[in-house]
């Protein structure tokens, strides 16, 4: 009889993967969680409970700030959904199109802004916006709508918009790729049956192609939440720690860094940080699993 | 065949609108740059026109180089992303190999427990990390960066690497244990060499975000020796917020480096996405 022994090799194979996962990932992630029970008292850890999410959620000083971060968020994220991924897929749509000439070329070109750093987008977005450089104005101007103009980043009412328009720009490659790569995955003997049967040109798309992509549009519907639910770069880039004009731009991540790290006279706080954290892991734990649950499992896949 | 789809109306539409989306997604980078070659006052007078005899200047990038120390930011972001990758790649692939490979108890959980980092940012556990890190003393050091786009970088990298590992042929496999070769061997010399374009893509897929990374590095690397070229470039133009042609000049050295990788690999990357490897 054969006794089991243990194969070190798995064990050799697994461990170096498992423990730098552990021990950077899993495990301060769940310590961040514990840190938001806890708060500093006469420069001493103490317990104490959920006491750090009801002064986040109620208390006045700190609720404001809160709700006004995660309204700004679903915004945020609105505004992704209702322009990057409509733009994605209709640029995939194009780029799918057989004989399309240069279509490599169109796809590497609009992927370029998706490959910089949020420092560089931010601030070029900055320098064309601004009204001292006034590339933004002048170029209204040629299509006479310069009385549209206004210093868009400064005014509350328009700059947390402009801030999701610039991102939008800059990931609309994502989708567009993703997107893409489903389209090709259409077989052509389902268009050309289609044709048969005198469905064509934007019909084919919105009857054959569409209802066969719907599990690749979910899959950019829950990686757009998750990572506008953390987003902090664009922000703390384009418009500082304070995400001005006066908090408008300010998301659950600045807010998180401003808290977590202090600015001007507040001092760094790292256990409302963590609360913080806290929730943002809540939120984006709803999110996936309403996609996995609720989504996922409903979605018709069609067998190709 | 395919009239209705191909008639020449439709196909100078559909270029049109891929221009325009072109013009819009190039033109920043188009404006920054060439900007950043002219002299003060014509970036203002003439912003969108070309450099020339006349206004053609290099004193920004003369700023950037005197007052920042950019080859410095250069040759951290190159050591982290490398060392990132290498690591990842590593450790991915072995794990990856031993849960594709070898039936073992608890191997299906374990792979759940590896991917469940898919999902969820890493970002959530900072206050910890920096805890962490400022306990053992690596905070400052390029390691604590490493350390944390390993983690990051680790569960995608298992998740797709596992996938292709399953594909290798168990002959091949079979014959090196019969010639006598050792887990070890048959892993480094016959799975590691086929696998090698699903290790690119992943390669590709870390490179970009471990580079302009700005989260991390503002936290837990921000002294001047260990900062990476995105928060060196975010510091430096904080600083030169009204020197326009420092500026300008600083954001084109930003770009330049990542443009150049994106030359040399955007088939690459382009292949990763479209061959479905993020599904």
């Amino acid at each position: 009889m054969k006794r089991a022994r243990i194969r070190w090799h798995i064990l050799v194979f697994l461990a170096p993967a498992v423990i730098v996962y552990t021990a950077v990932m899993i495990f301060p992630l769940f310590n961040t969680l514990r840190l938001a029970l806890y708060s500093r008292v006469d420069q001493e850890r103490v317990f104490v409970g959920l006491q750090n999410f009801q002064t986040l959620f109620f208390d006045p000083i700190w609720s404001e700030q809160f709700w006004n971060a995660l309204g700004n968020n679903f915004w945020f994220f609105l505004i992704h959904m209702l322009v990057q991924n409509p733009i994605g897929i209709a640029l995939a749509a194009l780029l799918s199109h057989p004989r399309l000439r240069f279509a490599a070329l169109y796809r590497s070109a609009i992927f370029i802004p998706t490959i910089l750093s949020f420092v560089i987008v931010g601030f070029a977005w900055k320098l064309i916006l601004s009204p001292i450089w006034g590339i933004a104005p002048e170029m209204l101007d040629w299509v006479g709508l310069k009385s549209l103009y206004a210093p868009w980043l400064g005014r509350e009412e328009y700059a947390l918009t402009t801030l999701a328009l610039v991102s939008v720009w800059q990931f609309v490659g994502i989708p567009m790729m993703l997107i893409y790569a489903a389209l090709l995955t259409v077989p052509e003997e389902i268009l050309e049956a289609g044709e048969v049967d005198g469905i064509t040109g934007w019909a084919a798309f919105w009857k054959i192609k569409l209802p066969l992509i719907l599990p690749s549009i979910g899959i950019i519907s829950i990686l757009t939440f998750v990572g506008n639910f953390n987003a902090f770069d664009l922000i703390y880039a384009a418009q500082g720690a304070l995400a001005g004009p006066d908090f408008s731009t300010d998301i659950l991540g600045t807010f998180m860094y401003r808290t977590f790290f202090g600015f001007q006279l507040q001092l760094g706080d790292p256990h409302m940080g963590s609360a913080i954290a806290g929730a943002m892991f809540a939120i984006i734990l709803v999110g996936v699993c309403i996609y996995l649950f609720g989504i996922q499992t409903r979605m018709r896949r069609y067998q190709l | 065949m395919n009239k209705a789809r191909s008639n020449p109306l439709n196909s100078a539409l559909m270029h049109g609108a891929l221009i325009l989306y072109t013009l819009i997604a190039l033109f920043p980078v188009f404006v920054i740059i060439i900007n950043s070659f002219k002299e003060r006052r014509s970036i203002f007078r003439e912003p969108l026109a070309l450099p020339d005899a006349e206004s053609f200047s290099l004193i920004g990038y003369q700023t950037v180089m005197k007052q920042g120390d950019f080859f410095l930011y250069f040759q951290n972001s190159m050591i982290v992303t490398v060392a990132s990758l290498f690591f990842i790649l590593l450790f991915g692939a072995m794990a990856a190999y031993a849960l594709s490979e070898y039936r073992f108890k608890g191997n299906l959980l374990m792979g759940l427990y590896l991917a469940l980092g898919i999902m969820i940012p890493i970002r959530i556990g900072t206050v910890a990390i920096l805890e962490m890190m400022v306990a053992t003393g690596l905070v400052n050091t390029l390691w604590a960066l490493i350390l944390v786009y390993t983690a990051q970088g680790l569960p995608l990298a298992v998740f797709i690497l596992s996938e292709f590992m399953r594909q290798v042929s168990d002959d091949l496999k079979n014959a090196g244990r019969i010639d006598g070769l050792s887990e070890y061997t048959i892993f480094f010399r016959l799975v590691l060499p086929l696998v090698r374009p699903a290790m690119a893509t992943v390669a590709v897929f870390n490179m970009i975000p471990i580079w302009n990374d700005l989260w991390f590095p503002l936290i837990l690397a921000p002294a001047e020796e260990t900062k990476t070229l995105t928060l060196g470039s975010q510091v430096f133009i904080g600083q030169f917020v009204t020197d326009w042609n420092a500026v300008l000049s600083a954001l084109s050295m930003a770009i330049l480096p990542v443009l150049v990788l994106y030359v040399i690999f955007s088939r690459q990357l382009i292949r990763g996405i479209t061959s479905g490897a993020v599904k």
